[in-house]
């Protein structure tokens, strides 16, 4: 039978927590929830906007009751737990009367008759908290409210139809949200906060007292330092307020918003430890081994939280703990911090406001007549709190080193005012729903929020649910940013370090172990190391890497290898083959052209086009024509189809150019017939450039060499200019064309043997960083760079243009058309 | 339903791991021999986007189409996103010869019935 779970509260926690379980295992256990507002359960942070009307109040549930009857889930709407007997393993109920406020204190009287008993299994208390209201006289009856709930907001709204002025008391974010409201009803406000600023739980007095200068400009009178004694009242209305110095102002309605104290009667009854709220454990569980507790109710750590971060965090690793997912799943606190809007203000606030201890970094900036204010505080290299005022540009970048615990900029002002790396995260954050993340498959930014909401905690799990990043990946940093935005971060997942997915070893480690064993066919890699499981889409990686090892003794299994490396040539999409023989340096000639026009004709291509590359396509080869064009046209393959080495493009420097200070064009031609074919973890296209003008855009490139004043070369590598574009970064700075040979060799190696398959130059440059790049390869810290020198001279050596198989084919029907089929001489008939 | 059996030449002619592309009645089939010598043989027509399943990389009992990588169980036909399917054949080898089964409706009712029913 089904184990059963009491969930005691239907607010935003109680409803996260029965989701996060019936995500993991929606057959495991059977729910009854009970819920004190007789509604289903709804999302309390938009509530103010059901107040200033820019929200219906059916735009805010979470759930409408119909997803309880989905999930079969008991919902006692309007029920109010008293106790929880722990000895029978039962919990006792009675139904609210009308009009009872779902949030009071009731006293025992309340309730007539017996209440009605509910057995359980587990218990889940998320009560979460009811506001504060402090002492004062006269706070009940007509023209008085609390700001809390759906039916709060109502009775808020309708009621200033009837008024001219409104009091909020309480300083704090819900009372501003209260303020904002109630200005679109049309009525003069008022906000009393005790402190001696707005927002105390939020700010330092210097951005509380600025907020405050803001919130008067929009029309928003605030009076700090002022405690209510008594609501005055004439004829059954409220009249006025008297503060406890006996001054007073005028008002026709008042509204609490003071803060919020946790909800903890039942648990009280019950005989669970309670201290300022339900003594939680790191697993949630309270001090009876059955009864939970989540959200608002709880005191973790001598913390409570009033946020909704904290609750989400709080009922993953319950519903870990409670299906068996991860039994030992742990809560270590939450760190808060928001950003949100007041009357239009920008506001961020993380962490802590004021410093703690004397080593503590505070930087502060100040433009009191924009009412912006700015202030880090900074601890061992990290941000300890932050608050941004009037200008929160920088919010999402700070939210994300605080959230990850990153180490900040040594130029703290870059942190202020915004400028460092925020592009990507900043997009990826501020993006709407709509907007397309993959625009290889399609998927938009709601779809991969709903599979992240779904569970989703990798790269890896968002594209195995929706295909997003399974194109061309260049959106795979997108969507960790939209996951690290949503869950803090992103959940390490080995899988995404393998070097292929079918062998759980990182390229290290595989290298290693290939070494060791001396693998030398991918079908000897399976044998040794998956018990000769032959995982289709780790072929070709493996196929690569053992090239790049044993050049010269690489038993080549051409089953291993994607059909472009089994013909040479590029698959359509209608079946045929794309032809782009090699043209050194972008360098052609009258003959060749008509060799390649003539074969163009020969073989009935359905398209000449020039490449990016500098060099002449022939499309719509069929694969029975390959060999026969390839000898036609005279020329040795372009590899346009295989990752290795593809082209180097070159301007025409100094011959004709009258600006062009080096010769790029022989530079480029030595650098295309040394690495021609050099198959690499991904292509990899060069270019030289005669002058710093870039004609051949060198700077985007893998690898790029530009001329500069004084007969030297610049080496750039890890550029990009397709899905991904970036500048490559220096690498040396050179005086030969010798030299450039070298060092362009000296990185495809360490790319060869470090990069993962597929990572294209650009991210493994950004991976390993040019400073340590421009140590091992030029200063040669590890003292490697002859054995790369070697190496890669042993791959040029052993280089054979793949069309010479056009004569001699490496296997019988490497290149044979389909095959028609003769019928065999004795015919059955089935039934 | 008319069985009609193939001879589709020498084993040799695949090589260990590979698929190869044969007409049969106008039909594109593909045949695949494993690593371990067992034969396969299922349409050649990937239902994403027509491309040549002949050409795609095999393991574990699946292949993998060489334009966008969907997979197909040589065994069951059936694909990796679900509403996808290829239609699967009898193959086997006889005195070294790919001898392949290719069932053949005879009525219209055949005629419209689905790619797995044809083998049961």
């Amino acid at each position: 039978m089904k184990k059963k779970i009491v969930v005691i509260g239907n607010g935003m926690a109680g409803a996260r927590i029965v989701q996060e379980i019936l995500s993991r295992d929606s057959d495991l256990f059977e729910f009854v929830m009970f819920g004190a507002e007789p509604y289903g359960n709804y999302n309390r942070i938009l509530l103010s906007n059901v107040l200033n009307q820019t929200q219906e109040a059916s735009d805010i549930f979470i759930n409408p009751l119909s997803w309880f009857e989905e999930n079969k889930i008991k919902l006692y709407a309007g029920c109010k737990v008293v106790k929880i007997d722990t000895e029978r393993k039962v919990v006792l109920a009675h139904s609210l009367p009308p009009n009872a406020s779902a949030y009071a204190v009731h006293d025992e009287q309340l309730f007539t008759g017996e209440p009605f008993e509910e057995s359980y299994d587990h218990v889940i208390i998320a009560t979460g908290s009811r506001p504060f209201v402090p002492p004062m006289e006269g706070f009940d009856g007509e023209g008085t409210f609390l700001f809390r709930t759906i039916d709060d907001c109502h009775r808020i709204a309708e009621y200033a139809k009837s008024c001219r002025r409104a009091v909020v008391i309480g300083g704090g974010l819900l009372g501003l949200e209260a303020a904002r409201g109630l200005m679109t009803h049309n009525v003069e406000v008022t906000v009393i906060e005790a402190a001696g600023q707005l927002m105390p739980a939020q700010l330092d007095i210097a951005s509380g007292q600025m907020l405050m200068r803001n919130m008067e400009t929009l029309g928003i009178t605030v009076l700090t330092d002022h405690k209510t004694a008594q609501i005055h009242r004439e004829g059954g209305k409220v009249h006025s307020l008297v503060f406890t110095d006996g001054a007073t102002i005028p008002t026709d309605m008042v509204i609490v918003s003071a803060g919020i104290r946790p909800i903890t009667e039942v648990a009280h009854h019950s005989g669970l430890t309670v201290n300022k709220g339900i003594l939680c454990n790191d697993q949630m569980r309270t001090s009876d081994p059955s009864i939970y507790a989540l959200g608002e109710c709880v005191e973790h750590r001598g913390k409570l939280y009033g946020l909704v971060e904290p609750i989400w965090q709080q009922a993953f690793v319950l519903a870990d703990v409670l299906t068996g997912f991860k039994p030992n799943a742990v809560y270590e606190g939450s760190k808060t911090g928001t950003k949100l809007k007041v009357m239009g203000v920008d506001l961020m606030s993380l962490g802590e406001k004021e410093p703690g201890l004397p080593g503590d970094e505070v930087i502060v900036y100040r433009e009191p007549n924009k009412g912006v204010y700015k202030k880090l505080i900074v601890r061992d290299n990290k941000l300890y709190g932050a608050i941004l005022l009037g200008d929160a540009d920088a919010a999402n970048v700070l939210l994300q080193m605080f959230f990850n615990d990153q180490q900040v900029p040594e130029n703290r002002s870059d942190l202020l005012f915004g400028e460092i790396k925020r592009s990507a995260f900043i997009q990826a954050v501020d993006l709407p729903d709509h907007a397309q993340i993959c625009k290889c498959n399609g998927v938009n930014k709601k779809t991969i929020v709903d599979a992240i909401d779904g569970g989703a905690q990798t790269v890896a799990a968002v594209g195995g649910k929706t295909k997003a990043g399974k194109g061309c990946g260049s959106c795979r940093n997108l969507i960790a940013q939209i996951i690290e935005a949503k869950l803090g971060k992103v959940s390490y997942d080995p899988s995404e370090h393998y070097y292929v997915p079918g062998i759980p070893l990182e390229k290290s480690q595989l290298v290693a172990m290939i070494r060791a064993k001396s693998l030398k066919s991918v079908s000897a890699v399976f044998t040794e190391l998956t018990e000769g499981k032959e995982d289709p889409d780790s072929k070709p990686g493996l196929a690569s890497l053992l090239k790049i090892l044993w050049p010269k003794e690489y038993e080549d299994e051409r089953d291993a290898r994607f059909i472009n490396d089994r013909v040479h040539a590029n698959i359509q999409k209608d079946g045929t083959f794309s032809v782009i023989p090699r043209i050194y340096g972008g360098v052609t000639s009258a003959k060749e052209l008509l060799r390649i026009a003539r074969a163009a004709v020969k073989y009935s291509v359905k398209m000449v086009k020039l490449t990016g590359g500098q060099r002449i396509d022939l499309l719509g080869v069929k694969k029975n024509d390959l060999p026969k064009a390839w000898k036609d046209l005279g020329m040795t393959s372009g590899h346009a189809y295989s990752k290795s080495f593809r082209t180097c493009k070159s301007c025409v420097g100094t011959d004709f150019c009258r600006y062009g200070i080096g010769d790029s064009i022989a530079l480029a031609q030595k650098i295309e017939r040394r690495f021609q074919g050099i198959e690499s973890p991904h292509k990899l296209k060069l270019a030289t450039a005669g002058c710093p003008r870039n004609c051949s855009e060198a700077y985007v490139k893998d690898i790029g060499a530009v001329a500069i004043e004084g007969d030297q070369w610049e080496i750039y590598v890890g550029g990009a200019a397709g899905g991904n574009v970036r500048k490559g970064d220096l690498l040396c700075t050179v005086n030969t064309h010798e030299e450039v040979l070298r060092y362009t060799g000296r990185f495809m190696e360490y790319y060869r043997e470090h990069a993962k398959y597929t990572e294209r130059s650009y991210g493994f440059v950004e991976r390993i960083k040019i400073d340590v790049l421009h140590g091992i390869l030029v200063k040669d810290s590890l003292g490697i760079c002859a054995q790369l020198d070697e190496r890669i001279q042993k791959a040029v050596d052993s280089y054979k243009d793949p069309w010479l198989e056009g004569e001699v084919p490496a296997y019988p029907a490497q290149f044979e058309g389909p095959q028609l089929a003769q019928v065999l001489k004795e015919t059955e008939n089935n039934s | 339903m008319e069985t009609i059996c193939f001879d589709l030449g020498s084993v040799e002619q695949i090589p260990l791991g590979q698929g190869h592309w044969f007409l049969i009645g106008g039909q594109d089939v593909a045949v695949f021999r494993g690593r371990n010598g067992r034969l396969f043989a299922i349409e050649d027509r990937c239902p994403h986007r027509a491309g040549s399943l002949a050409d795609g990389i095999m393991g574990e009992g699946k292949i993998v189409c060489p334009l966008h990588g969907h997979k197909f169980d040589l065994t069951t036909g059936q694909g990796s996103e679900d509403c996808e399917c290829v239609k699967t054949f009898p193959v086997e080898e006889k005195d070294g010869k790919i001898v392949l089964s290719y069932p053949f409706p005879t009525t219209e009712a055949e005629k419209n019935v689905g790619a797995t029913d044809f083998q049961r």
